[in-house]
C-alpha cells in the first residue's frame, strides 16, 4: 500500500517530515520580515556610494515567509538527537543536563542586550559576575588566577601554551618542545604546534597511565612543558601526576592541565594541588553550558601566580582604596601574552556557568563528581562481560571498551555505535583515544539515573548478542532512522559544500 | 539536588554492583594526601527562585538597549532580532545536541550548517565557507595563518583600519611563529593608503577591513590588485556583516579570503560573546581552510543527506599537523544567524542595510550642520562614522545623562584624530534619538 503522503507529492511518513533545503522552499515575492517605517529621508545607495561599490542581487538568498521559516527549522530540529531527548554518552564531552534557568538568565536584557564597549560604570553587574566566576573556578581548580577570555577549550590551550612560552622567554630561555601523551585530545598537539612548538609524543604504559620514567626519559632543558589530561582520556586517574609534575618542574618546565575531564574531580581533588601550573576549564562540559550543536564553548584558563603576569588582557580587576568601589577591565599587564578574543570572551556562557555553580554549591558539585564516577563504574561493571576492557582498572567519569570480543563476528565499533541508534541512544565517542584499537568511550555523566543506565546497558548487551546471532543487522544499522548510513567517502571525494541552483536538475 | 536523579537506595545498589561499600572508595586511585580534605570554599547552593533574584539584580546593573539608545558599534552591532530567532534557537533539539559526529541522528544541525555555508558564499562572493569560527578576531588571525600556509611566506600586511582588538589578537596568534606584521597606514580620508609600499614578494597576505574600523568603505579592488601583483593573498575582514547585503562582495573584487563577524545577523550583543566568526574562500584554497565543513552526500538508499567532511584537515585526525587547533564552532550562533538570514532573505537584508545607511546619512547631516561638531573623515561610510567633538568626556557624560550610549571614545585607538567618537546608527535608533545624541555631543541646550 503506497504511503498517502506520496500520493500528494509529499515525502516522509505520517508525521515524520522530509525537509528540503530552504532554498528549495523559496518562492519569488514571499517575505519573512517587517521593517520599521523610515523616519529619516531615504537615500539612493548607488548614487551615494562610489561607483562599483554597491552590489546587485545576493545570489541564492531565499524568499520565504515567517511560517515557512518556523516550520523549516522546527522540522529540521526533529532530525537531531539531543540531551533533552535522552542519554548522550559521548565520552570526553560531558553531555550533562543543561539547566533551563541558566538559559533564561542569559537572556536577561542586562546581559543579552548589553554592549561590551559600554563604559565600566554601565556594566558593573557583568564585571562583578565575571569576578565571582573567576573566584569560583580558581577555588574549584586550586588555581590562583583565572581568565575567562578564551572562547573554547582549544583556545584556552593555546592561551596556556602561550603563557608557558612567555614565562620561559622572560627568563631568557628559548625552549622548543612540548611533551604530549599519545592519549591526549588532538587539540593538545595542535595547540602546541600552532604556537610554534615541536610536539614530542609520550607513549602511555601498558596499564594505561603515564609513568614517571617515560617523562624522565625525555624531559630536558629544551622542554617548555608537559600537557596532561587528568583523568586521562581513558577515564583513568593519572596516579603519578604529582611525581610527574616534580620531574618537569625540576628541569624548569611547566605543566599544562587539559581540564576536559574536570567533572570527575569537582570537590574531590584540585589540579592546582597536584602540581598543575596552568589549565583550561570547558564551561560547556563541566559547568553545563549547552553544546549547541557544536558550540559555542567557553574555555577559561586558571594559572598559578608564576604565570599571572602573562594572562591575556584585559583582566577584571576589583577597585580598591582610593579608586573607590567596583570593577574595571584592566589592560595594564605589560608582560601579557595579549588579547585572544575580540571582546571579553563568551560572556553569555559566564552567566550560565555561574548560575550552575550557585545552584549546586560546594556539596552539589562534589555530588556531581561522585555520581558521574559511580555511573561510569556501574556501566563498566555491567558491560565488561560482553565488551573487551583494554585497561582493567577502576575508572573515573568515563570508561573505554573495545570491539575486540566481537572480532570473530565481523562487527566493529562503528557497527555497535550505529546499532545503538536503533535502540534510541546517541552513540558514545568511538575510535578515540587513538591508542586504543576500536575504542568505545562512554561518559554517562551524573545526569543519568540507575534505570536509565540499565536500559542503556541492556541495549549494549543486546547488540553484543545480536553480533553473534544476526551480525548483518548490526553491520547495516541504523535501520530506524530517516537516513541510513551516509556515504562519507563520496562527500569527501567530490565535495559539495553549498547548494547551487544548477544542481537542482 | 534536582539535576541529579540518584536516590540513596539506588546509590547503595550501584555501589554493591561495583563491589564497593561507600562513595569515597570510588576515588581510591587518588592517594588520600592528593585529595581535597575540606569542602570547596564556595557559597552554599541557592534555590532557583533565589538564583533568579540574584541574577536579575546583577543584570539590572548593566545598561542595555532596554534602558538606553545605543550608538556603540565597533565590531558589535545593536540590531533588532525577530522573535522567531530565539523561539527556534531555544528548541533543545538544537541547543542540547553536540557536534554532528553521527550524521544519521544529526541531520537538523548538518542541514542548517549547509544552508549557512551556502548563504555565506552568496554574501561574500566566495566559493566555499566553513561551519564558523569563534569570532571575527580569531577568524582574521586564522586567515593570516591560512595565507601563510598557502604561500609559504611569513609577512602579514595589516591595514591600520583593521579593528584594533583584531590586530591585537592577530599579534597574539602570530607570536611564537616566525612571522612579521607590517602595518599599512590610513590616508587622511580614513581609507587605507595605496599599499604598494608594504606589499612585496615576502608577503603572505594583506588584511583589510571593509568597512574599516573607522567606518570608511575601502577600495577592495585596489588592495586585491596590490596583493596579487606580488603573489600575496588578500583577506577581507567584515565586522558589520549587514554591510555585505549592500556592498559589492569582496570575493567578486578579488579577495582570496573573506572572514569576519556575523553577530549582526540575530546574535545577541551579550557583552561581547558568544558571537559568530565566519570564513569563506576560493575553491583552490579549500584544503587550507580551518574549521569544520559540511558536505552533501547520499545514504545507502540514495537519499540526500549531509555529513561533516574533509576532516583530514582537522586536529582530531591530524593532531600537530592540522590546519588549526579549532574544535568547537559557534553552532548555536550559526543557527541564530541562519534563521535570521532566512527570515530577511533576498530582499529584507538589502532593505535593512539601506535603512541603516539612511540613518547614518541623516545623523551625518545633523553633525555636519552643527558648528560644535565635525566629520573629520571624508570617505564614504555605511552605518558607522567618526564624529569630532570638542571634549569627549563631557560629550559622553551629557549623552549618558540622557540615557544614550553615545559612541566609542577613539582616543586609545586613533589618537591622531583628536577628540573623536566612533558612532554607529542601526535601525534600532530613531530620528529623535539621533537628534538627542547630536545635541548631547555638541552640548546644545535642549
Amino acid at each position: 500500500m503506497s504511503d498517502p503522503r506520496a500520493r500528494i507529492g509529499n515525502t516522509g511518513t505520517g508525521f515524520s517530515y522530509e525537509e528540503p533545503l530552504v532554498f528549495e522552499l523559496s518562492r519569488p515575492g514571499r517575505i519573512g520580515y517587517s521593517l520599521p517605517a523610515y523616519d529619516v529621508p531615504p537615500v539612493d545607495a548607488v548614487q551615494m556610494l562610489p561607483d562599483g561599490s554597491v552590489r546587485d542581487d545576493i545570489e541564492g538568498m531565499p524568499e520565504v515567509s515567517e511560517v515557512d521559516v518556523v516550520r523549516h527549522f522546527t522540522r529540521m530540529s526533529t532530525w537531531n538527537a539531543s540531551v533533552d531527548l535522552g542519554l548522550y554518552p559521548l565520552g570526553s564531552c560531558t553531555m550533562k543536563y543543561n539547566p533551563k534557568i541558566n538559559e533564561r538568565a542569559a537572556r536577561l536584557g542586562g546581559f543579552a542586550d548589553a554592549h561590551p564597549l559600554q563604559p565600566a560604570s554601565e556594566q558593573q553587574g557583568f564585571l562583578e559576575l565575571c569576578h565571582r566566576l573567576e573566584n569560583e573556578l580558581a577555588e574549584i581548580c586550586g588555581m590562583d588566577r583565572v581568565t575567562l577570555q578564551p572562547a573554547a577549550g582549544a583556545q584556552g590551550e593555546l592561551a596556556g601554551i602561550m603563557m608557558i612560552r612567555a614565562y620561559h622567554e622572560h627568563r631568557g630561555e628559548l625552549r622548543s618542545k612540548i611533551l604530549v601523551p599519545d592519549s591526549a585530545h588532538g587539540t593538545n598537539p595542535a595547540s602546541a604546534a600552532l604556537n610554534g612548538y615541536e610536539v614530542v609524543a609520550i607513549p602511555s604504559d601498558e596499564d594505561g597511565i603515564l609513568h614517571p620514567e617515560a617523562i624522565e626519559a625525555v624531559m630536558s632543558e629544551d622542554v617548555a612543558g608537559l600537557m596532561i589530561t587528568n583523568p586521562s582520556t581513558l577515564g583513568l586517574f593519572e596516579e603519578h601526576v604529582v611525581r610527574i609534575c616534580e620531574i618537569v618542574h625540576a628541569k624548569g618546565g611547566l605543566v599544562y592541565g587539559d581540564g576536559a575531564n574536570l567533572n570527575a574531580l569537582l570537590g574531590i581533588a584540585r589540579p592546582g594541588d597536584l602540581g598543575i601550573d596552568v589549565m583550561h576549564i570547558n564551561l560547556h562540559k563541566t559547568f553545563s553550558t549547552p553544546h549547541g550543536g557544536g558550540g559555542p564553548g567557553s574555555g577559561p584558563v586558571g594559572v598559578k601566580n608564576v604565570l599571572a603576569p602573562y594572562l591575556p588582557t584585559p583582566v577584571v580587576r576589583e577597585l580598591a582604596g582610593a579608586e573607590g568601589a567596583g570593577f574595571v577591565l584592566d589592560y595594564d599587564l605589560p608582560q601579557s601574552i595579549g588579547r585572544l578574543h575580540a571582546n571579553f570572551g563568551n560572556a553569555g556562557m559566564f552567566v550560565r556557568a555561574h548560575a550552575y555553580i550557585r545552584s549546586l554549591g560546594p556539596d552539589g558539585l562534589k555530588r556531581c563528581a561522585e555520581m558521574a564516577v559511580l555511573n561510569a563504574n556501574y556501566l563498566l561493571a555491567r558491560l565488561r562481560t560482553a565488551y573487551h576492557v583494554p585497561f582493567d582498572r577502576a575508572v573515573m567519569h568515563e570508561c573505554v571498551l573495545t570491539d575486540r570480543s566481537l572480532q570473530d563476528t565481523g562487527v566493529t565499533t562503528l557497527d555497535v555505535a550505529k546499532r545503538l541508534i536503533d535502540y534510541g541512544y546517541h552513540p558514545p565517542t568511538i575510535y578515540f583515544p587513538l591508542i586504543v584499537h576500536g575504542a568505545i568511550m562512554i561518559e554517562p555523566t551524573e545526569s543519568e539515573s540507575l534505570d536509565g543506565l540499565d536500559r542503556f546497558a541492556d541495549a549494549m548487551l543486546a547488540i553484543a548478542q545480536e553480533a553473534r546471532e544476526d551480525a548483518d543487522t548490526v553491520r547495516t544499522a541504523p535501520h530506524h532512522t530517516r537516513r541510513s548510513r551516509l556515504d562519507e567517502t563520496r562527500a569527501a571525494r567530490k565535495p559539495i559544500l553549498r547548494w547551487q541552483p544548477a544542481a537542482r536538475d | 539536588m534536582r539535576y541529579i536523579p540518584h536516590t540513596e537506595n539506588e546509590i547503595q545498589r550501584m555501589l554493591d554492583a561495583v563491589g564497593l561499600s561507600q562513595l569515597d572508595e570510588l576515588f581510591d586511585a587518588i592517594p588520600q594526601k592528593q585529595r581535597l580534605a575540606r569542602p570547596l570554599d564556595l557559597r552554599r547552593a541557592v534555590s532557583e527562585q533565589e538564583l533568579w533574584g540574584e541574577l536579575k539584580t546583577l543584570a539590572a546593573r548593566n545598561a542595555s538597549t532596554e534602558t538606553h539608545d545605543c550608538f556603540l558599534g565597533a565590531g558589535v552591532y545593536p540590531h533588532f532580532t525577530p522573535a522567531v530567532v530565539d523561539a527556534l534557537t531555544s528548541r533543545s533539539e538544537f541547543t542540547t545536541a553536540y557536534t554532528p559526529y553521527q550524521p544519521e541522528i544529526s541531520q537538523g544541525t548538518l542541514q542548517t550548517i549547509f544552508e549557512w555555508q551556502t548563504m555565506i558564499c552568496g554574501l561574500t562572493g566566495c566559493d566555499v565557507a566553513n561551519a564558523s569560527m569563534y569570532d571575527g578576531a580569531s577568524a582574521s588571525a586564522e586567515a593570516a595563518l591560512m595565507a601563510m600556509r598557502a604561500t609559504r611566506r611569513s609577512k602579514v600586511v595589516v591595514a591600520a583600519g583593521l579593528h584594533p582588538h583584531y590586530r591585537d589578537v592577530l599579534r597574539t596568534y602570530l607570536n611564537g611563529l616566525r612571522a612579521e606584521i607590517v602595518e599599512a597606514p590610513l590616508a587622511d580620508d580614513g581609507r587605507t593608503a595605496p599599499l604598494a609600499e608594504q606589499v612585496d614578494g615576502a608577503t603572505a597576505c594583506v588584511i583589510l577591513q571593509q568597512p574599516n574600523f573607522l567606518g570608511a568603505i575601502e577600495d577592495v579592488r585596489a588592495a586585491a590588485e596590490a596583493a596579487s601583483a606580488c603573489g600575496a593573498k588578500l583577506a577581507v575582514t567584515v565586522t558589520e556583516a549587514l554591510s555585505l547585503a549592500l556592498l559589492t562582495p569582496p570575493g567578486e573584487l578579488g579577495a582570496d579570503i573573506v572572514c569576519g563577524e556575523a553577530q549582526s545577523f540575530g546574535v545577541p550583543m551579550s557583552l561581547g560573546g558568544p558571537h559568530l566568526g565566519f570564513m569563506a574562500t576560493r575553491q583552490k584554497l579549500l584544503r587550507q581552510l580551518p574549521g569544520r565543513l559540511v558536505g552533501e552526500t547520499v545514504d545507502t538508499e540514495g537519499r540526500r543527506g549531509y555529513v561533516l567532511t574533509l576532516a583530514t584537515r582537522e586536529q582530531h585526525i591530524r593532531r600537530e599537523k592540522a590546519t588549526s587547533n579549532i574544535c568547537t564552532n559557534q553552532g548555536l550562533c550559526l543557527l541564530m544567524a541562519t534563521i535570521y538570514l532566512c527570515l530577511h532573505g533576498r530582499r529584507g537584508l538589502r532593505a535593512l542595510a539601506e535603512l541603516n545607511l539612511a540613518k547614518a546619512e541623516y545623523a551625518k547631516a545633523r553633525v555636519r550642520e552643527n558648528p560644535a561638531l565635525s566629520l573629520p573623515l571624508e570617505a564614504p561610510t555605511f552605518n558607522e562614522f567618526v564624529v569630532g567633538v570638542p571634549d569627549v568626556a563631557a560629550a559622553l557624560e551629557r549623552a549618558r545623562a540622557d540615557r544614550l550610549l553615545g559612541g566609542l571614545d577613539l582616543a586609545p585607538y586613533a589618537p591622531d584624530l583628536g577628540p573623536a567618537l566612533l558612532v554607529c546608527t542601526t535601525e534600532l535608533v530613531s530620528r529623535e534619538a539621533i537628534d538627542r545624541l547630536v545635541a548631547a555631543l555638541a552640548g546644545d541646550a535642549s
